[in-house]
């Protein structure tokens, strides 16, 4: 549905899009991550055709984002992160002037600004519809600038740092909100928070200094954080003895031992992601060590991106004076 | 046609909303209200608007750039350009129904001035032909005036910076032009007669219909409407 091919993107001569690649499939949704700069939004951007590409392609829904702008437009829903609405508008007049421009026969705007407002929640518990615009709080104008976004069902909604400005309980009920438009509609929304992605998106695409960094699904990314299984033992008994038992167990990589007075900090990490932690268990109970902590460590996904794009900073600072 | 008519009905209910489309247009009303008590309605004067046609072109320098400094240059410090270019329009629609908009909300305050004509009428013979010709030369003049400050208001995101340099150019075709046109020496005062925009308005508050004036309005209109999608499409040369 979404095809982007060597994206780049200049300012002068700073490139805050560096030759990425990725595809989004039809249903998903695709979650944009990386740190504030990164290039998320300026990627948004050349997809909604606001600006155009330096070099590479971009396809949406089989249309290419330059030469055919305006069937891409058609197709798409977006929300910017701020989203601009004019103020001395109320919102069941901007919502029906935003219907017309995106070509809904004027028969059909009333049920599509209905079914947008229930969705959106602009209908209830109280009705915003009659509302001015300019009076409304920053949760509901991202609410009607979603609801404009999804007037004419586009089969692509492009969302902006969604959450960005929300409180706690405006975020959940924006996250719940994306997660029911997931599968009638392919999303790609971009944010910088990993936890808020990672609980809606099926698949990330983490960008740092104009670079993607990484992409997969949540557990893949996961899984090259720390590699296949590690587990974390906490044993009473012999340094020597412990470290030497553990190396014997079939398919452990690497041990690593620490000691804490009497007991020893172990960590195991596995060549593969079988759950040792019965046979940690009874080799400790066979030995008679004293056991009091087995748990298998998941690997972080927050360290990961952290480490990502801390990596990807740096040779972005290299990267910026672009040599000629 | 039906999209940029649609933004032009915005972009007149934005007016409508507006404090300031108000302040001009009640400062408009009054000038000229002066104007036409103070050198038109009075005893032994002739039945004409011309000599208010003339002062309304040169309030004119002023008041069309404070009409048009908001219409794009307010789009883009709010962010609602994006979220406008953003729906499938293409940049020539935004800015002929802007320029629509804004000339439909002119010509409803030239649509007050009738009021002096029918005054006029009521208590003199005044020439129906010259009457009609001098509103044409308004309208022509009015739209090649908004359409600079079309154009200027898409230079930047502040409106003042947006107005001044409206009346800036406004000033020198139809400011400097006119002086340049009495003081200069030829070939330069012949260049500058034609490039007078008052030159060819005064022809129309004269009662006469020429071509040349015609040809002049609308293609300076035509030229800074390009000029303003030009400015436009300019975010996708950066």
């Amino acid at each position: 549905m979404i095809d982007v091919r060597n994206l780049t993107k200049k300012y002068g001569c700073v490139r805050a899009v560096d030759g990425i690649s990725f595809h989004v499939d039809k249903g998903s949704i695709v979650g944009f991550l990386g740190p504030n700069g990164a290039g998320k939004t300026t990627t948004l951007k050349i997809l909604t055709c606001y600006q155009p590409a330096t070099s590479g392609q971009a396809a949406i829904a089989g249309f290419d984002v330059l030469t055919q702008s305006l069937d891409v437009r058609r197709n798409i829903g977006y929300m910017p992160e701020s989203p601009g609405l004019y103020p001395e508008m109320k919102v069941h007049e901007f919502l029906k002037f935003r219907a017309a421009l995106r070509e809904i026969p004027r028969r059909r705007r009333r049920a599509a600004i209905a079914r947008v407002a229930v969705l959106c929640r602009l209908s209830e518990p109280e009705n915003m519809l009659r509302r001015n615009m300019g009076e409304l709080s920053r949760g509901y104008r991202q609410r009607v600038a979603l609801a404009d976004a999804l007037l004419h069902s586009p089969p692509v909604l492009i969302l902006d740092e969604p959450t960005s400005g929300l409180d706690p309980t405006q975020i959940r009920s924006m996250r719940e909100l994306i997660l029911t438009l997931g599968g009638s509609h392919t999303i790609i929304l971009s944010s910088h928070i990993l936890a808020e992605v990672e609980q809606t998106c099926d698949r990330l695409i983490v960008i740092a200094g104009g670079k993607i960094a990484a992409c997969g699904t949540p557990d893949e990314l996961r899984k090259s954080v720390i590699g296949p299984s590690r587990i974390v033992a906490e044993i009473q008994g012999n340094r020597e003895e412990v470290l030497q038992a553990f190396k014997g167990i079939p398919d452990v990589r690497d041990v690593q031992i620490k000691s804490i007075g009497k007991w020893q900090r172990v960590t195991i990490r596995n060549k593969d992601n079988t759950d040792r932690r019965s046979d940690i268990a009874h080799l400790a109970h066979k030995r008679g060590w004293a056991l009091r902590e087995l748990r298998d460590e998941a690997g972080s996904l927050e360290d990961f991106f952290v480490q990502m794009t801390y990596e990807q900073n740096i040779e972005s600072t290299d990267r910026r004076p672009e040599s000629n | 046609m039906r999209k940029t008519l649609l933004l032009a009905r915005r972009e007149i209910s934005g007016f409508f909303y507006s404090p300031v489309a108000y302040v001009i247009g009640a400062l408009f009303l009054l000038a000229s209200g002066i104007w036409f008590f103070h050198a038109i309605f009075r005893q032994g004067q002739p039945a004409t608007l011309r000599p208010l046609f003339e002062a309304m072109a040169y309030i004119m320098v002023f008041a069309t750039p404070l009409l048009t400094m908001r219409l794009v240059s307010e789009e883009f410090r709010t962010g609602t350009f994006e979220t406008l270019v953003t729906a499938p329009v293409t940049d020539t629609q935004v800015i002929v129904g802007k320029f629509l908009g804004v000339l439909f909300f002119y010509m409803l305050l030239l649509g007050c001035t009738g009021l002096y004509m029918w005054l006029l009428a009521i208590y003199g013979r005044p020439d129906p032909g010259v009457a009609v010709m001098g509103y044409c030369g308004m309208v022509l003049l009015g739209a090649a005036f908004l359409a600079v400050g079309l154009f200027t208001s898409t230079l930047t995101t502040h409106q003042a910076v947006a107005a001044i340099l409206g009346i800036a150019i406004l000033s020198v075709f139809a400011i400097l032009m006119q002086l340049l046109t009495l003081h200069a020496p030829s070939p330069w005062g012949h260049l500058a007669a034609r490039l007078n925009a008052m030159t060819y308005f005064k022809d129309f508050a004269r009662g006469m219909f020429d071509t040349r004036g015609v040809v002049f309005f609308l293609s300076s209109t035509a030229l800074f409407l390009f000029l303003s999608v030009k400015m436009l499409e300019s975010r996708r040369w950066k």
